[in-house]
Parts: structure tokens; C-alpha cells; sequence
């Protein structure tokens, strides 16, 4: 019957070795080989991703009539922003409402491109509606309106939000 | 339990507290850097990785670099890419990377944190050299938020190298270092025990294991440190210090169930075998796939035994037979299924991925067996990164897959472009020829009249300001004379004086007014300058449209054959990785699987002959009390 326990006292070390006893059956090697393999391809993928962007930009959003609206949370604020909703000349263009995850990450400093249109050159009116909550748990309920000067380059707008205000600005 | 888990696999495989993530600059300048950011933040890094790229060619290919705006965070910016790089495991890509920042022309700071991130990127790479070749470079100036993190990595790293002396020496100038805490201190114990001052080692491994602290990572590191310090005692036989070094693991730990187990045998090695039933009871009720949990199936009764109360020890024992049967069914299903191909299937379930919780959610599902040992496979390093490379790889499927649909539509929409724009343009640039010819000469009869105001300027001329009237007039007056001449006949007086008289009302009016009409003649031009000003903007503006109209469906086919080739061949190139990832993942499952049916069967044999022996002994107790009776 010892002989059972001390089997099973060896069980602890067993287990703690475990991760070294299969790695003996697929080598270190042929694991490092596939990771370099995958790398690579990561590499060509992503290399094929940022021509399709080019051509996605340069075939749907040619420069001369491009817009990039983009949102951002001002420094240090913390309200729960919920959705943003964003009229162009009167049409609706974008409506997005947030996962926690993005605004998170919206919190720590992302910008998020909501939008990417065209436009002719002159002037267009650019609204935005958000709604959220406030940390007293109040509800958030703003909008902000801006004219939008198109010329000929691509036109970026950041709309920068806070509890309070909504605020533009043309890059 | 997720989150224990993963604290688990942090702690396993690395004591080190988790690298400072990235951050936003405090003023963004570059909207492009943040979008990258969002994504990083999100932890999409493939899109994260693909925006910030884009925005660094593009930045490199300006003639001036200083007058774009990622120009205000471009180290930052070029540090970020290598994170994300190494975020997505693309190892070799960042180290590229961040050679690239240290062979350029940067300020020592930059270098020497660059540097300091290769360093890192070898020594997770399990290349210990490599990382302390890298490591020995940083010379000077060092940014002050990295110093700590740069000593800890560089007594890591120097571990790594057998060095321990001269990483307990840094250690041991780090042990007020808040952000270290915990880690710092084992560090600097395992270092000690290695350099051979096992005593002095394992009093820091005590301290801490007495750590008070809110942070969770720190009480991992606690539970590590006396998990590691109760097993050596523990194999040392040093029975009361194990116990207390393990009696101070959390309950709710990553590591609870082994320290739970070891508490067990070092109450039953001292005899004290009630006691040991305590943490084996509790282990007991936990769940059934665990390694300890098994082991204290068996050592339950064990004690049971011990303490002579055999008909409990055999009942338990019969329970324990009961659940390997169960567990070794459960395994047997596991391997079947993972060997039919349900495990990879069952691995990219897209609803999964939407819960932070899915590797445990896996287990629960019904009819997976292929997915219940997931959790414990995903204890080993290999097998989570190989897992890894495999959803990478499938997320890229995903993506080419997609892609290949998105050149379809740009065909289509240029198609469409072309259909549209081909019967109109012919028209059109006809049109614009003509108007264009137009343009030309009324631009060059602007020219002379500027041209002749100028010169103007310098040698009056009021004839060339003579009205339309004054000229017919003028003319007139000239035919006239000319006709009077003519005649032969002398021209009488009275008439020769009126025409004189014309001629001079005439010339005085375009001499007098002179000032005015020149004056007036600079104002029609700045009018038509203006006109001229606009109908240039028109003209660019139709030129740039004209252009536009040709460009959205023409030079596409080069580049869509070229990309549509290059997706083909990526498609290739995933299908055949992944079914080798997918190939390592089921034979490292199989194996450990195997292992764990192997274990579990010597448990079974180990317990059927247990429960007998119990029976016996309770029977011949129940026999030698009657025949007492």
C-alpha cells in the first residue's frame, strides 16, 4: 500500500513535469519551425492587407472627393458613451453603438475612423448626435453641429466628444 | 475560474509581472496613430499592425517628414508597431523592427529602450544569449520609466545564463521597487538557491509568501513562491514547514489545488492523517478533470485506512473507481473525437470567441467530448501557442477568403464605371477641345492687354484708350479729309476750320481723359482677372473631374490580378499551415490525453486493489468483533 502512496507522492512531480514529457514527442524544432512558418505568413498577409487598403482608398475614397470622420473622447473622461450618430448634409452616414472593449479603448486614448465617404469640394453640415450615461448614471443626450469645408485633398474631421460638448476639428 | 487560469499560465511559464502596456500620447497629434491605437487596444492587431504600417511607409516617404504629424510621436509610433508585432507573436518581425530603430540615427534614450525591448523579445523567445549579447549593448542615458524594468529583465535574463550572482546583486537593489513586488523577491530567492545559498534563498521565497497585497498578480506570485517553497520542504521531509508554507496558498488560486494536495501528504507523512482529510476534502469536491483532484481520490482513503476506518476508506475507494471509470470514458471519447477532427472544429466556433470565458464555456458544452480537457491542455506554453498560431491562422482564412469577395466588387464597380464613363467622354472631350481653343485666345488677347497697359505705364499711349465712338469718329474725320484731298480743289476755310476744330475735340477728350480711362481700363482688368481666376478653378476643376472619371476604372487590372494571385497563393499557404498546426495540436492533445488515460488507469488498478484490501480489513474487523462478542 506505500508503495501505491509513494507512486501517487510522485504523481506531484509528474505533474509538474508534464509539460516537458509530450513536448518530447513533437520536437521543440518542428514547433518552432511551424511558428516561423506562420510568422511568414502573417508577414505576406499583412503585406497583401496594406495594398488592399491603398486600392480600396484609391478606387472608393479618391482623395479629391475623400472625408474621414473621425471620434475620439476628450482627456480624462469617463462617461459611458453609448452610440454617436452622424448626419452628413442632412443624411444619416454613420451610427455606431459601443462595446465595452472599444470604449475602453476609446478611454485610453483610441481614435476611432467612423466614417470614410466622399464628398464634393465646398461646403457640407456635419452633425452628431451621442447618447450615453453620465457615472451618476444620468442620461447623456448632446449634439453638435459643424460645416464641413471640403477642398481638394482628403478632408479629416476629429470630433472629439465629452460629457458636455462636442467639439470639431479640421486636420 | 478563467481568470485564475490564465493568472496560471502567466505564473507558470514566466515571473515576471506583466509589461507596462502600451499607451496614447498625452496630445495626439496624428489621428492615423490613434486609429492604430483603438485597435491595439482592442487587441485587433492585425488591423492595428496594418494601419500603423501604412502610416509609417507613407510617413518615411515624405520628402518633408517634419511636416506631417505622426513627425510629433514617430518613436513612439515605431516602438508601438514592434508591440503589436510582438503582441501578434511575429517575433522576427519586431526584433527587425526594432534593429531598425537602433541602427538609426535616434538619440541614446531611444536606443537604449529599443535595445532593452529586443532584449525582452530574445528572452521570451527562450534565447538567453541572444538577450544578454543585446543586453550588454545599452550603454548611457536610459529613459528613467524604464530603468527598473530594464535591471529586473537584465537579472532575468542573467539567470537565464547560469549568472546568479550578479543577479541576486541587481535583485537585491530592487527590493523596494513597488511595481516589482513580489516578483522581484522570488526572483531573487530562486536566484540564491541556484547560486547555492539555498538558506538565504528560501527566506526570501518566505517573505513572499507573507505579502499582503490588493493586486492580483502580486498574490500569484505569493501562492508560486510557497508552493514552490512547501515542495522543497516537503521533499526534505521538513513536514511542519511545508504545511505552513502551503496553508498559506489561497483557496481560490491558480494554485490551490496542488498546494492543497501537498498540505494533505504533509499532514500524513507526520501520522496526522485527520488533519490531512481537511484539504483533501476540499479537494475532493473540486472538479474531477484536475490532476491533484484525482490524486486525492486516492489519498483520501488512503488516510482513511490509516486512521482504521476501513469501511469508508472502501466506500471511497469505490467512488474514486466509479469517477476514473467515468473520466477514463470521458477520455477515451476526448481522443476518439479529437482524432475524427471535431477538437479544431469545435477550437473556431466563431459564437465562442465572443465570450472572454469560452475555454472553460468549451467544456460545458454537450456533446464535446473532443473540448473537456481543454483547460488542462491549455496549461502547457506549447500548446497555447500553438493554439494561437492556429486562430491566427484561421482568422486569416477568414480574412483572404473575404478578400477575394471584396476584388469581385471592385471589378464589378469598375465595370460599371467603364460602362458608364466610356460612351460620355468622347462627347465630352470633343466639347472641351472647343471651349478649350476659346479659352486659349481670349487668355491671350488678356495677355496683350495687360502686356500694352505695362508698357503704357512707361510711354502713355491715350490713342490706345480712344473709345469705340472716338475711333469711328476719328476714322470718319480721316475719310473726310482724305476724300477733300482728293478732289483736287483747295478744302474752303470755314470747312478746314470745323474739321480742325473736330480733330481737336477729339484729341482733347481722349488726352484729358486720359488719367480716367487708364485708370479705369487697370480696374476692368483686375474685373477680368478675377473672371480669368475663376474660370482657371473651373478649368482645373473639369481637368481634375475629367481625370478622375478615367482613373476610377482604369489601371486597376494589373494591381486586382497581381493582389487576387497573391491571395490565391496566401490561401495556399494557410490551408496547408493549418492543417499542420492543426495535426500538432491534435497529436499534443492525444498525447497529453493519453498520458492523463495511462495515469488514470494506474490509479484504477491502484484503487481496485485498495477497495479490496479495505473490504478485507473491515470484514475481518467485523468478523474479529463478533467472534469478540
Amino acid at each position: 500500500m506505500f508503495c501505491c502512496v509513494r507512486g501517487i507522492f510522485l504523481g506531484i512531480s509528474v505533474l509538474v513535469l508534464s509539460v516537458a514529457a509530450y513536448a518530447q514527442e513533437i520536437s521543440k524544432e518542428q514547433i518552432k519551425g511551424l511558428d516561423e512558418q506562420v510568422q511568414e505568413i502573417k508577414t505576406d498577409v499583412l503585406g497583401i492587407a496594406a495594398e488592399l487598403n491603398q486600392l480600396e482608398e484609391k478606387l472608393l475614397y479618391p482623395s479629391n472627393t475623400q472625408v474621414a470622420l473621425f471620434v475620439s473622447l476628450v482627456n480624462g473622461e469617463t462617461f459611458r458613451l453609448d452610440s454617436v450618430e452622424i448626419r452628413l448634409d442632412g443624411k444619416p452616414v454613420a451610427h455606431h453603438i459601443y462595446t465595452f472593449k472599444e470604449l475602453e479603448a476609446m478611454q485610453n486614448g483610441g481614435v476611432q475612423r467612423i466614417y470614410t465617404g466622399n464628398i464634393q469640394t465646398g461646403g457640407h453640415d456635419l452633425e452628431v448626435s451621442i447618447t450615453g450615461k453620465s457615472e451618476g448614471g444620468g442620461d447623456i443626450r448632446e449634439t453638435g453641429r459643424f460645416s464641413v469645408n471640403k477642398n481638394v485633398g482628403p478632408k479629416i474631421v476629429e470630433i472629439s466628444l465629452a460629457a458636455q460638448s462636442i467639439t470639431f476639428k479640421d486636420r | 475560474m478563467y481568470r485564475l487560469f490564465i493568472l496560471l499560465i502567466l505564473l507558470i511559464f514566466t515571473a515576471s509581472p506583466v509589461p507596462a502596456g502600451m499607451s496614447a500620447p498625452k496630445t495626439l497629434k496624428d489621428l492615423h496613430f490613434g486609429e492604430a491605437l483603438y485597435y491595439a487596444f482592442q487587441g485587433d492587431w492585425f488591423d492595428a499592425i496594418t494601419r500603423l504600417d501604412t502610416e509609417l511607409a507613407q510617413h518615411h516617404g515624405l520628402d518633408e517628414p517634419e511636416r506631417d504629424t505622426l513627425y510629433y510621436h514617430i518613436n513612439h509610433a515605431e516602438f508601438a508597431v514592434g508591440d503589436f508585432e510582438l503582441a501578434y507573436r511575429m517575433h522576427q518581425r519586431a526584433g527587425r523592427a526594432i534593429t531598425a530603430v537602433i541602427e538609426g540615427n535616434v538619440e541614446e534614450p531611444v536606443r537604449n529602450e529599443a535595445i532593452f525591448r529586443l532584449a525582452r523579445i530574445y528572452f521570451q523567445k527562450d534565447q538567453p544569449a541572444n538577450a544578454l549579447y543585446a543586453i550588454e549593448r545599452i550603454s548611457g542615458t536610459v529613459p528613467p520609466n524604464i530603468l527598473d524594468d530594464l535591471a529586473f529583465l537584465r537579472a532575468q535574463i542573467l539567470m537565464a545564463n547560469g549568472r546568479y550572482a550578479e543577479a541576486v546583486r541587481i535583485l537585491k537593489d530592487l527590493q523596494d521597487v513597488k511595481s516589482l513586488e513580489g516578483f522581484s523577491t522570488y526572483n531573487l530567492g530562486i536566484a540564491l538557491i541556484k547560486d547555492g545559498k539555498e538558506l538565504e534563498g528560501r527566506q526570501y521565497l518566505d517573505r513572499v509568501g507573507r505579502i499582503n497585497s490588493n493586486d492580483a498578480l502580486t498574490m500569484a506570485i505569493k501562492d508560486k513562491s510557497n508552493l514552490v517553497l512547501g515542495s522543497k520542504l516537503l521533499e526534505e521531509k521538513n513536514f511542519e514547514g511545508a504545511k505552513e508554507a502551503l496553508d498559506r496558498v489561497r483557496l481560490d488560486g491558480p494554485f490551490s489545488n496542488r498546494a492543497l494536495l501537498g498540505s494533505g501528504w504533509a499532514d500524513a507523512f507526520q501520522g496526522r492523517f485527520e488533519r490531512a482529510m481537511v484539504p483533501w476534502s476540499i479537494l475532493a469536491m473540486r472538479e474531477v478533470t484536475d490532476a491533484s483532484v484525482q490524486e486525492a481520490m486516492l489519498a483520501a482513503p488512503y488516510a482513511y485506512n490509516k486512521l482504521n476506518v476501513y469501511s469508508k476508506a472502501a466506500v471511497m475507494y469505490g467512488s474514486a473507481l466509479e469517477n476514473f471509470e467515468t473520466e477514463l470514458d470521458k477520455l477515451d471519447e476526448s481522443i476518439k473525437s479529437i482524432r475524427e477532427g471535431y477538437f479544431l472544429r469545435a477550437l473556431v466556433r466563431e459564437e465562442l470567441k465572443q465570450d472572454a470565458n469560452w475555454v472553460v464555456k468549451l467544456r460545458k458544452l454537450p456533446q464535446t467530448p473532443e473540448t473537456y480537457y481543454l483547460l488542462e491542455l491549455m496549461a502547457s506554453h506549447d500548446f497555447q501557442e500553438s493554439l494561437k498560431n492556429y486562430l491566427d491562422l484561421e482568422q486569416l482564412r477568414k480574412k483572404l477568403e473575404s478578400w477575394e469577395g471584396d476584388l469581385d466588387a471592385y471589378e464589378d464597380i469598375i465595370e460599371q464605371r467603364r460602362a458608364y464613363y466610356q460612351p460620355l467622354l468622347p462627347v465630352i472631350d470633343r466639347e472641351f477641345r472647343r471651349l478649350d481653343s476659346q479659352m486659349r485666345l481670349r487668355l491671350e488677347q488678356r495677355d496683350r492687354i495687360e502686356k500694352r497697359l505695362k508698357n503704357m505705364l512707361v510711354v502713355p499711349r491715350p490713342d490706345y484708350l480712344a473709345t469705340s465712338h472716338e475711333r469711328i469718329f476719328g476714322g470718319q474725320i480721316g475719310l473726310l479729309e482724305k476724300e477733300l484731298a482728293n478732289r483736287g480743289t483747295a478744302i474752303p476755310g470755314g470747312t478746314e476750320t470745323r474739321i480742325n476744330r473736330l480733330k481737336g475735340v477729339l484729341h482733347w477728350n481722349i488726352y484729358t481723359d486720359y488719367d480716367r480711362r487708364f485708370t479705369e481700363a487697370h480696374e476692368h482688368l483686375r474685373d477680368l482677372n478675377h473672371e480669368v481666376d475663376q474660370l482657371k478653378r473651373q478649368y482645373t476643376a473639369f481637368v481634375r473631374t475629367r481625370q478622375a472619371a478615367t482613373q476610377s476604372y482604369e489601371g486597376y487590372d494589373d494591381m486586382i490580378s497581381r493582389q487576387r494571385f497573391r491571395i490565391r497563393e496566401a490561401r495556399e499557404t494557410v490551408k496547408e499551415l493549418m492543417a499542420r498546426q492543426g495535426h500538432m495540436l491534435e497529436t499534443m492533445a492525444v498525447n497529453e490525453l493519453a498520458k492523463r488515460h495511462e495515469r488514470l488507469a494506474e490509479f484504477q488498478i491502484k484503487a481496485r486493489f485498495a477497495m479490496a484490501e479495505s473490504y478485507d480489513r473491515a470484514t475481518r474487523i467485523q468478523n474479529q468483533e463478533r467472534d469478540d462478542q
